[in-house]
């Protein structure tokens, strides 16, 4: 077993360290192993910490021998780079930060240190994560590891890919619209993207403020459950953080049997690849067979989310990136690549006077009838099913000469992104030629634990399924 | 009557003294501190940092408004406006756009007339640039201390039309947010910083016009840190308006710099450059909603203010307005006033003469507690009674002594009384006014 630690995942590596059965060292060096061996072909990490992985493991080891159970202790996590690490290089994969070095930890990070995790590094991502391919790094594209001629998605590529490469036992992610659940449908992982507000912002650099969610990238639904456990809760930090107190996610995964009512809307199947299609129908009429209802609802066309969250997100991103004006940070403006600088002079024109009314205005309003929307079908069923991804992961090279293509990308995402629900990728199967299929759960605003119940009565339904078994060939 | 009316309007904006920052947890007092010792991520606008409103600074906010009269809106919200400076870190500011805290109030100045309060509101305060010559090399400097310290801008309508009113206006405002304890209002500080905008109404031309319409430019002047100077800008720019507008020219629109050597404004920045702020609301700050019930309590609890304590001080103690003024013109001088008076009462002494007495004596109140206060003015008035008794024994001594010269003044030698003034005086041996023991002699003579 302990040359093949990597490939645990989160509950299985506790369990093991809590034994004894291996030490934090064998296990990170496990992982540490699998990202010397095959990062050269996936360009996962834009820093990799391996002397502090290190340090951490032997210090974490010492504690699980006096007896210390922190509930991360151990463990090596990847985080994407946009989260504020301490003393540790972020550059949210954009070269005008190419040698910021934060003298603070985001609340995520604060949270999973004092939870005793092992960091291995910080993963690619599409600079500033405006994208959803990795491509539009400045440090290059990350590689999807189940075929590296084809992307993990984005824009937290690097941490899907990192986990279903078995870098890692773990990874955190953070989504705008669709950056989690995007790149682990794309990757094969379950990738869960909390409620607005669930989850402290505080620390992460931000895209468009009023979107961003960080959240678990993982093997399994019990270890988003886990990590969501840790991290949920009001930061006084972050004042849109929820005052909510939320319920134990593990505990809501013990209820076996579902009687969960399913949506479907036929809008988010328009124009979806044909395999992805199929296979997460297919999904729904498993789910179906094991007695749970699914019901044909109505929901606006997806396509109306990509206006408003182009509008919103662009004004937010304009706003957002002024501060790195070339005084400080040591890199002028000119290190700003294509994609920031159109989002950026996309977002001032929007809020420009004269034009704020035609386009924040009436973004915002239309936002207002979407979650709207959302509201009455979650009067009807308690989540909403569909494909995560349109298309299967795009081969490397695919997003040069689309401006739009995050957002046509992430069209089934975009909505539920908007409204601020919650939302989970779980792994479906794959495609003939090898290539993961993710479908979604959406749920309600703050009903985590019911899309996390559900995901978890799927996986372990289809737990014996043979696809189930499949690694990528690295 | 003259050819122009003046047209002025102010914005003026007041720090706050509340003990961190607007949004994050770094002390605001950043005065004379080492600079960028008062700085975290939040302040210095470091990628990821997020700003947490101040609760008692919306709150100190608020008693402004109520203070001025304003209506308090119970939905608000924070925006941003963005603009580039090297001074500010994020690259915009946290300010109130199109939902202050409060609108529509009102301060009434002691003509009776009433200078209207457009809107009361929240937003941060920059860092400060120094330029500076270091190893021959000219640079500039920022100093991120005061980056994110607590700004209420308070903005009136354009009601003033004389220097004289928007001083008096501004004496008001200073008073009343020291009295509300939310503000050191020092000018030299930078804790008040005034903008009187002006223009001028022709009297005599377009006759049609409405009175209430205002002229189709506005001058902005800026850099103004005291009192005096406030007045001398306008007084400078209604005389350079009014020659521009006698050659039949209009002002330009634009923003103009206030001059200290020359008491006089140049032109700083024109309406062409004005600037797009592109407010947008403010993400990462949820909307702010109030109780009337939170509202109605703010309002209760609202320290005295300087109307009312000036009405009630003129009625409760039966004062001259002359000495209301000089007894209210802070919480500490009413305040030590007040505490005189109720040790005084108990010792017979009027609330009169104790505001005499602070008045003409000026007490460091700092120093010497009210009711040593009284002590000496109870000392005062018995040193004067024993005065007087001795001043008598004396003059019948010296009247007794010189008949002579008392029957030369009832006959008319009235330079005669010099003489005996001078006698008591010399008798009298302590220092004493020569006026009173001049009327105390002519009145036993009589």
């Amino acid at each position: 077993m302990k040359n093949k630690l990597n490939t645990l995942n989160l509950k299985q590596a506790r369990e093991g360290l809590i034994k004894k059965e291996f030490s934090s060292v064998e296990l990170t060096k496990a992982c540490i192993d699998q990202i010397e061996k095959t990062d050269e072909k996936l360009n996962v990490f834009v820093t990799f910490t391996k002397k502090e992985a290190l340090d951490n493991a032997k210090v974490a080891d010492e504690m699980i021998l006096s007896g210390n159970d922190l509930p991360l202790l151990g463990i090596p996590i990847a985080i994407k780079d946009n989260f504020s690490t301490k003393g540790i290089r972020t550059t949210a994969s954009a070269k005008v930060l190419d040698d910021y070095i934060p003298p603070y930890d985001a609340t995520v990070v604060k949270k999973l240190k004092e939870a005793g995790m092992v960091m291995l590094g910080k993963t690619n991502m599409d600079a500033w994560a405006h994208g959803s391919s990795t491509e539009t790094s400045d440090y290059g594209a990350s590689k999807n590891p189940w075929n590296t001629n084809h992307l993990p998605g984005g824009s937290s590529g690097g941490s899907a890919a990192a986990v279903a490469a078995n870098q890692c036992i773990a990874a955190i992610g953070s989504e705008t619209a669709g950056s989690i659940r995007q790149p682990a449908s794309w990757c094969g992982v379950v990738g869960l993207k909390p409620t607005y507000g669930r989850v402290s912002r505080y620390g992460v650099i931000a895209m468009g403020s009023s979107l961003d969610s960080p959240g678990p990238i993982t093997k399994t639904v019990e270890d988003s459950a886990y990590i969501l456990n840790l991290l949920a809760g009001a930061d006084e930090m972050d004042a849109t953080t929820s005052p909510l107190t939320p319920s134990d996610f593990l505990e809501a995964l013990i209820n076996k049997k579902s009687d969960i009512v399913i949506g479907v809307s036929e809008d988010y199947f328009k124009g979806v690849d044909k395999e992805v299609s199929e296979k997460v129908k297919n999904a729904i009429r498993k789910l179906e067979n094991l007695g749970l209802k699914v019901e044909e609802i109505k929901l606006f066309d997806p396509k109306y989310a990509i206006d408003v969250y182009t509008i919103l997100q662009r004004s937010e991103v304009s706003s957002n990136l002024a501060r790195f004006d070339g005084i400080r940070y040591g890199s002028t403006r000119q290190s700003f690549s294509e994609e920031a600088k159109r989002r950026i002079m996309f977002g001032t024109h929007a809020l420009s006077s004269g034009y704020y009314d035609q386009y924040y205005n009436k973004a915002s309003k239309v936002r207002a009838v979407i979650v709207d929307d959302f509201k009455k079908a979650f009067e009807k069923v308690d989540v909403i099913l569909s494909p995560t991804s349109p298309t299967l992961a795009l081969p490397v090279g695919a997003t040069k000469d689309s401006a739009m293509f995050g957002e046509m990308a992430d069209v089934l995402v975009e909505p539920s992104s908007i409204a601020g629900l919650t939302g989970i990728n779980v792994p479906v199967g794959f495609s003939t030629l090898g290539l993961p299929i993710g479908m979604q759960i959406i749920g309600p605003q703050f009903c985590e634990s019911r899309v996390l119940q559900l995901a978890n009565y799927y996986e372990k339904n289809t737990a014996d399924e043979d696809w189930r078994e499949k690694t990528p060939d690295l | 009557m003259s050819k122009y009316t003046p047209v002025i309007g102010l914005e003026v904006h007041v720090e706050l003294k509340t003990n961190s920052k607007m949004f994050c947890a770094c002390s605001a007092d950043y005065f004379g501190k080492e600079p960028n010792t008062h700085t975290c991520p939040v302040c210095l606008g470091l990628p990821g940092a997020l700003p947490v409103p101040n609760k008692k600074a919306i709150e100190w906010c608020i008693l402004i408004g109520l203070a001025l009269n304003c209506e308090i809106p119970l939905f608000s919200k924070f925006d941003r406006k963005n603009y580039f400076y090297p001074d500010l870190a994020k690259g915009y500011q946290i300010s109130q756009y199109d939902k202050p805290f409060a609108v529509n109030g009102h301060i009434t100045l002691s003509n009776g007339k009433k200078i209207g309060i457009t809107r009361v509101h929240m937003e941060e305060d920059t860092g400060k640039l120094t330029h500076a010559t270091i190893n021959g090399e000219k640079v500039s400097l920022i100093d991120f201390n005061r980056s994110g310290v607590p700004l209420v801008e308070i903005v009136t309508e354009p009601d003033f039309d004389n220097p004289e009113n928007v001083k008096e206006y501004l004496q008001s405002l200073q008073q009343i947010v020291r009295y509300l304890d939310v503000s050191n209002a020092d000018m030299d500080k930078g804790n008040m910083r005034l903008e009187p905008n002006i223009s001028l109404r022709s009297n005599t031309t377009n006759k049609q016009d409405p009175v209430d319409k205002l002229p189709n430019y506005k001058v902005e002047v800026k850099n103004i840190n005291s009192f005096n100077f406030v007045g001398r800008a306008i007084e400078f720019e209604i005389k350079r308006q009014a020659e521009i507008l006698d050659e039949g020219k209009t002002p330009a629109q634009e923003t103009r710099g206030f001059v200290e050597s020359t008491s006089s404004t140049v032109s700083q920045r024109s309406k062409e450059d004005a600037q797009d702020y592109r407010y947008f609301p403010e993400p990462d700050i949820p909307p702010l909603r109030w109780s009337q019930n939170y509202i109605d309590s703010l309002k209760a609890n609202m320290p005295e203010l300087p109307t009312k304590k000036e009405e009630r001080f003129a009625q409760e103690y039966s004062l001259s307005n002359y000495d209301v003024k000089n007894l209210t013109g802070s919480v500490a001088a009413s305040d030590y006033f007040e505490n005189a008076v109720r040790e005084a009462k108990t010792l017979g002494l009027s609330p009169k003469q104790v505001a005499n007495y602070i008045i003409n004596k000026k007490p460091n109140i700092d120093e010497l507690l009210p009711t040593q206060m009284v002590q000496d003015l109870v000392k005062s008035t018995q040193t004067l009674d024993v005065d007087k008794k001795k001043l008598e024994e004396i003059i019948e001594k010296i009247l007794k002594e010189n008949p002579k010269a008392v029957e030369d003044y009832k006959s008319g030698k009235e330079n005669v009384i010099m003489f005996l003034v001078g006698a008591v005086m010399r008798e009298f041996k302590e220092r004493i006014d020569a006026e009173k023991v001049k009327a105390s002699l002519l009145a036993k003579i009589k």
